[in-house]
Order: C-alpha cells, then sequence, then structure tokens
C-alpha cells in the first residue's frame, strides 16, 4: 500500500508535468478552447473563433503537484508489514 | 414651358436629395466576423476574450460622414474567454450579469474632429455606453472606412451594395459600471481594454 501510493505520487507529478510540457508550458490558466484568427480578405477584420483544445496552466500543475504531495505524505502514515527478519 | 422647367428641376433636386441620402448599414453579421476584443490585466495572465453576438445599424453618409450615428448592440452571453471557469463568474452575477443584462450597447449621437481621406473617416464618437444596466457619456475614437459595391464580392454576387467597416479602441472602466467592484484591482484591472473590428452592410 506504501508503495502504491508512492508510486502513485511519482506518476501523477510525472504525467502532469509531462502532459504539461507536451501541450506547449502553458505559464497561464488552464485553457479548454484556443482562439483561431482567419482574414476577411473584403473588410480587413480578423475573425476570432475559439477551437476546442485542453492546454493546461500553472494552476492544473499547482494541483496535480498538490495532489502528488498529499499522496506521499499520506504514504508516510503507512506502516510497513513487519518482514519475517523483523520478527525475529 | 416654364411648368416643365420647375418640374424638371423639382424631380433633379429630389433625385439628388435621395442619392445623398445616409445610407442605413445593418450590422448583423451572417458571416461571424464582426467581434469585439476585450483585455483585463492581472497577475499571472492578463484576462482576453472576446465578443461575437453584434448587432445594431449605423446611419452613415459618404458626402457627409460627420452626420454618422447610430447604434451598436453585443450580446453578453457572446463574451468568451478560453478558461471555462473565468468564463462561468464572467457571464455571473458579479461581473456582466448576463441572465438580468443581455445586453451592452454603444449608441454614437454625433461626430467630433471628423477628418476624412478617401473612403476612410476618422472621428470621435460621442454617445452613450450602456453596460449592466449602467449608462455613461463617452467619447470613441473610430475609424469608418467606406467600402462602395463591396457587399457583391462579400456576398459571392449574391447581394448588392456597400461595406461601412467600424474600427474602435478604447477603454472603459470597471468601476464605472459596476463590473465587480469586490474585485481588487491588484487582481484585476479596473480598466478594460475594447478594441471593435466590424463590418455592416446597406444592400441595394
Amino acid at each position: 500500500m506504501k508503495r502504491a501510493l508512492q508510486f502513485l505520487a511519482v506518476a501523477v507529478a510525472l504525467g502532469a508535468t509531462g502532459l504539461w510540457l507536451v501541450t506547449g508550458a502553458n505559464r497561464g490558466w488552464t485553457k479548454t478552447s484556443v482562439p483561431r484568427k482567419t482574414l476577411d480578405d473584403v473588410t480587413g477584420i480578423e475573425a476570432i473563433t475559439y477551437e476546442k483544445a485542453f492546454k493546461p496552466g500553472l494552476d492544473f500543475l499547482g494541483a496535480a503537484w498538490l495532489g502528488a504531495s498529499v499522496l506521499a505524505s499520506a504514504s508516510l502514515l503507512i506502516r510497513r508489514k513487519p518482514t519475517n527478519e523483523s520478527k525475529l | 414651358m416654364k411648368r416643365i422647367l420647375i418640374s424638371l428641376l423639382a424631380i433633379t433636386a429630389f433625385t439628388s436629395a435621395a442619392l445623398a441620402a445616409p445610407l442605413s448599414f445593418d450590422f448583423k453579421d451572417p458571416k461571424g466576423v464582426n467581434n469585439v476584443v476585450f483585455k483585463l490585466d492581472a497577475p499571472l495572465e492578463a484576462i482576453n476574450g472576446s465578443a461575437s453576438g453584434i448587432t445594431g445599424t449605423v446611419s452613415f453618409d459618404p458626402a457627409n460622414p460627420a452626420a454618422t450615428a447610430g447604434r451598436i448592440v453585443v450580446a453578453t452571453a457572446s463574451m468568451h474567454v478560453p478558461n471555462p471557469t473565468m468564463k462561468e463568474h464572467l457571464h455571473s452575477a458579479m461581473w456582466m450579469d448576463v441572465a438580468k443584462h443581455p445586453e451592452m450597447t454603444f449608441e454614437a449621437k454625433s461626430l467630433k474632429n471628423v477628418k476624412t481621406t478617401g473612403d476612410t473617416t476618422t472621428a470621435e464618437a460621442v454617445g452613450t455606453m450602456s453596460v449592466r444596466g449602467v449608462t455613461k457619456e463617452v467619447i470613441v475614437p473610430v475609424k469608418l472606412t467606406y467600402l462602395k459595391d463591396k457587399l457583391a464580392v462579400r456576398s459571392n454576387g449574391t447581394m448588392k451594395g456597400d461595406l461601412l467597416v467600424l474600427r474602435a479602441n478604447f477603454t472603459i472602466k470597471r468601476s464605472d459600471f459596476g463590473i465587480n467592484p469586490r474585485a481588487p484591482e491588484e487582481k484585476v484591472s479596473d480598466a478594460i481594454e475594447l478594441s471593435l473590428s466590424i463590418a455592416g452592410a446597406a444592400p441595394r
């Protein structure tokens, strides 16, 4: 159980950091849509439409690390099962 | 003979007046190009978004751009920011109160400091702005570009007429319109930068 929690904590921290890096290391807030600009040739106006895209931000990273810390801390509260050697 | 001359003069005068009459441009945009971009400074990242639900009419006389007047309406529900929680807050009662105030409007009553070069007119539009039920007198720098006979190009030949492009960049204060007065300026700036880029059509 202790090992499982520690493994999960590392997985959450690494997974979130990896996802954050892969999606462009957004240093702002998490976004679920991104603006796409297209030029209207006749008027010269840039039209803005939004496309669905998940771009995790620093809030996502912070929450993931916090979650990982909670899991790692919880693992410290679990005592290891005594092994046969320690029983002797 | 005299009567014929008088009749001819009257017809000429009437036709000239009709030709010189101001055109009414409808800013309802089926192409979804019209937009207003808003920006508020904030510590981690500026709040950037846009609104596209724009309607309204502007009366514009190419022979007398100084006589321009009109009303532009923005549907508050069309305001979008890329962060879903932020968007929820933006539409909430504390911020834009979309349920209670579905529209914000700008009504231009007159233009001053009008300068026209070719098809482009720059001026200061004097009028009122209504946001969250609060109406304030404002002066907005505007740029009007009259595109004669360009509606056909834009509508792939299905309509004939003219286009009017209206651009305006200006700043309003959040506190002037009661937009979340509790939010401290250290977290969200009081100034809201607005950038309006819209085109209206006057079919013939």
